[in-house]
């Protein structure tokens, strides 16, 4: 029966280049924009759209802390409990982007997923997000990524090292995979008590017998350092151990886990500095055309990238017509005109005028 | 309008270098100030523009669809005129003059953004925003000044070309969007020898590649999915692209043509001083007057004064800093050109129509002809040799 075998074939051919033939004649209609500037109006969370997602809920967990519920469009590829989500949010007119730990389930009621946000002093997005989030609200995402997971073969003793914030990445993993884990323990810092997040939610575990949680706070107990670490966890060195929270927490457990001979042991996370060292100058980098130079802080990185023989897209050479626009992949650059400083991490599509923008810290221009 | 270094009267003569660089600063303070509060209202305005701008445009296609209907022909008409008149000033002029990059989003930037228009948003960047507005109104490297094909200057060499122009210029307003695809080409430089072949090349490609497929919207696929209606549509969008043309025209026009506006030596501008480049910006251009509607409506280019000073600030801006730079204007007593857009579009008109001639056709020779080499003050005169200047190919 070749012909009733082949025809949904052809069927589903024929589909796809109706389908082909639809998009082509939306293109044509809608150029010069494309067909999804028009739907974006309406749905702006449909599948193919640019990922984006609405703030359904806003849960507060301590007095600087809340829970974003995000419902994602349907483009979203679902994480690994563990990885983070970039997050775009408009503040004040410009696009900021920023990382954040997923804390939800990977089953959460109606799809959604959630970060929690501690607001840090001075920090630009963290605070707009925790004292002014509201549900509705649309967010730029990126689809999650991040190496802080659980490998597919969990290990039978675990230790997670957590301070402030850093919880929430551990958060993630627990919701999801405690189950699935035999032993573990929780060394977790805060301040005071009434800045623990989850502080009920882990407490409650702690009670029911699903991990071992030993809650320091820092106001009383003094920071933790790795020798109060050894005490409180006697097999430290049997236990495969996660850890996140401040560059010092994180530097002390490399140096002690190096120290033993046992660096494979231990998985951190490290969030992004919110706040930028800025200087007089420093080392651009072209990363395309593998050109590094050291500029002061008075030469536009026009002239810097000119002078090394770059190829420079370039224009008025006053600031006025974009000729000279181009991504700045990271690091600082300060405007010439008024010293502001515009900082950029991979990923954050910052774009910077080259001639009136001089280094501010090493940068990475992407030419 | 004369070079304003061969005028008898220098209107900046009262400026000593001290009072330029002072102007300079009180200019840079209305932006500092400007920068200071801009934020979430603008990025507001920007999307809501735009979103209202799609909104009307599809709605109108929509209608369209039944143009064989008379009400429907019109009302579709009418929306899609605005709607393009909208998309090409307040959002894509703008748009590419980068006052939107700041918000950092993508889709709103001047190194992403393409306009429904013949010229490639890239060519129309280079000739518009690097060439003519750094070299405003300054003769024989502001190609606006007459766009290569009038004499709109008294310094602009005469020829029996000219005698045509009140027509050529007619005829550039009809089809306005191919004059500009046309003149960010560059044709009179090919002519000449002066303009990279392969270049030239790539770019009429691009520009074709551009003409086809805005003309393959507008007058094919519309048109064909507009079944019975298909010959009304076509007329429908024939008639908003002319619509289109001649208001952009028309607002152009009035922006540097108009009386009382200065142009510049070739000369005049090397080493000029951040203040003398904002000097050359205040007289260089001309305002419209009108509402709220009518600013929109023109891209807020009725700011043209204030748009020059400041080409890369946020268009909905130019009214609130309008009272601020006017104020400056009287302070330094310096001529704000401005006037309802009848006078001023009857002004610039009457120029291209008076420059048609040569100076000297009437007998009331114009000021031009009887002004003498005069001594102003060293600053303006930097350089300024008589000497004839090529008219602007």
């Amino acid at each position: 029966m070749p012909a009733t075998a082949s025809s949904p074939v052809v069927l589903s051919d024929l589909g796809t280049r109706l389908r082909k033939r639809a998009i082509r004649l939306a293109e044509l209609v809608a150029t010069p924009l494309v067909p999804a500037d028009y739907i974006d109006l309406v749905d702006p969370l449909r599948s193919g759209a640019d990922l984006r997602g609405r703030v359904v809920e806003v849960r507060p967990e301590t007095r600087d802390a809340v829970t974003l519920i995000i419902r994602p469009g349907r483009g979203w590829k679902t994480h690994t409990p563990g990885q983070y989500v970039r997050i775009g949010v408009d503040i004040d007119g410009v696009r900021q982007w920023r990382a954040y730990s997923l804390t939800s389930p990977l089953d959460h009621p109606g799809g959604c997923i959630a970060v929690t946000v501690k607001a840090i002093p001075d920090g630009t997005v963290s605070n707009h997000l925790v004292r002014r989030a509201q549900p509705g609200l649309v967010l730029q995402l990126d689809q999650a990524a991040g190496e802080f997971v659980l490998p597919a073969i969990h290990p039978t003793k675990v230790l997670f090292v957590t301070a402030g914030s850093g919880i929430t990445p551990v958060m993630g993993i627990l919701r999801n995979a405690l189950d699935d884990l035999d032993d573990v323990v929780l060394v977790h810092s805060a301040p005071t008590e009434a800045d623990v997040i989850f502080a009920g939610e882990l407490r409650a575990l702690a009670t029911s017998g699903r991990l071992r949680f030993v809650e320091r706070h820092t106001d009383v107990d003094g920071m933790l350092d790795t020798d109060e670490l050894a005490r409180l966890v006697p097999d430290l060195a049997e236990r495969q151990t996660w850890a996140c929270g401040p560059a010092g927490l994180l530097d002390a457990l490399e140096q002690h886990f190096d120290g033993r001979g046992v660096a494979d042991r231990l998985h951190t996370e490290r969030f992004r500095p919110s706040v930028r060292l800025t200087g007089e100058g420093g080392t651009v980098t072209f990363s395309r055309a593998l050109v590094t130079v050291e500029a002061d802080g008075a030469t536009p990185l026009l002239d810097a990238g000119e002078a090394a023989g770059v190829l420079m897209p370039s224009g008025c050479r006053m600031g006025i017509c974009f000729g000279c626009v181009v991504p700045l992949r990271s690091g600082a650059v300060r405007d010439l005109r008024d010293g502001a400083v515009t900082t950029a991490a991979e990923g954050d599509g910052v774009l910077v005028q080259t001639c009136i923008s001089a280094a501010a810290g090493g940068c990475d221009i992407d030419l | 309008m004369t070079a304003l270094q061969k005028k008898s009267h220098n209107p900046i003569a009262h400026l000593s270098d001290d009072d330029v660089a002072t102007l300079g600063r009180e200019l840079d303070a209305i932006r500092e100030q400007m920068l200071a509060s801009r934020g979430a209202r603008d990025a507001a305005y920007i999307r809501k523009v735009i979103a209202a701008q799609r909104k009307l445009e599809l709605a109108s296609r929509g209608v369209l669809l039944f143009s064989l209907f008379p009400p429907a022909w019109v009302a579709g008409t009418v929306g899609l005129s605005i709607s393009k008149i909208l998309e090409n000033m307040e959002i894509g002029h703008n748009v590419m003059h980068g006052q939107w990059d700041w918000m950092r989003d993508p889709k709103i930037h001047s190194t992403s953004w393409e306009w429904d228009n013949a010229s490639p948003s890239d060519m129309w960047k280079h000739s518009h925003n690097q060439i003519h507005h750094t070299f405003t109104n300054v003769l024989g490297r502001d190609n606006d000044l007459g766009y290569g094909i009038m004499r709109v200057d008294e310094d602009q060499r005469w020829s029996a070309f000219y005698l045509g122009q009140p027509l050529w210029n007619f005829l550039n307003a009809c089809l306005f969007e191919y004059g500009i695809a046309a003149y960010d080409l560059e044709i009179g430089k090919v002519a000449k020898g002066r303009k990279d072949k392969v270049l030239f090349k790539k770019q009429v490609r691009a520009v074709f590649d551009k003409i086809k497929k805005q003309a393959t919207r507008d007058y094919l696929v519309h048109p064909i999915l507009s079944g019975p209606s298909a010959l009304s549509t076509l007329a429908a969008n024939a008639t908003a692209n002319l619509v289109r043309n001649l208001w952009t025209h028309s607002v152009i026009m009035c922006g540097h043509f108009p009386s009382g506006v200065e142009t510049f030596e070739k000369t005049s501008i090397d080493g000029e001083t951040r203040g003398e480049w904002y000097l050359r910006q205040m007289l260089g251009a001309a305002n419209i007057s009108g509402g709220p509607l009518f600013h929109l409506m023109t891209g807020n280019l009725s700011f043209q004064i204030e748009h020059h000073l400041y080409p890369d600030l946020p268009s909905n801006r130019y009214s609130e800093m309008a009272p601020e730079v006017q104020e400056l204007f009287e302070r330094y007593g310096l001529t704000y050109t401005t006037g309802p857009f009848p006078k001023q579009l009857a002004s610039a008109w009457a120029k291209v129509v008076r420059l048609s001639l040569p100076n000297d056709f009437f007998s009331d020779a114009s000021a031009a002809v009887v002004a003498k080499p005069t001594a102003l003050v060293a600053k303006v005169t930097r350089g300024a040799s008589r000497r004839e200047l090529p008219a602007a190919a």
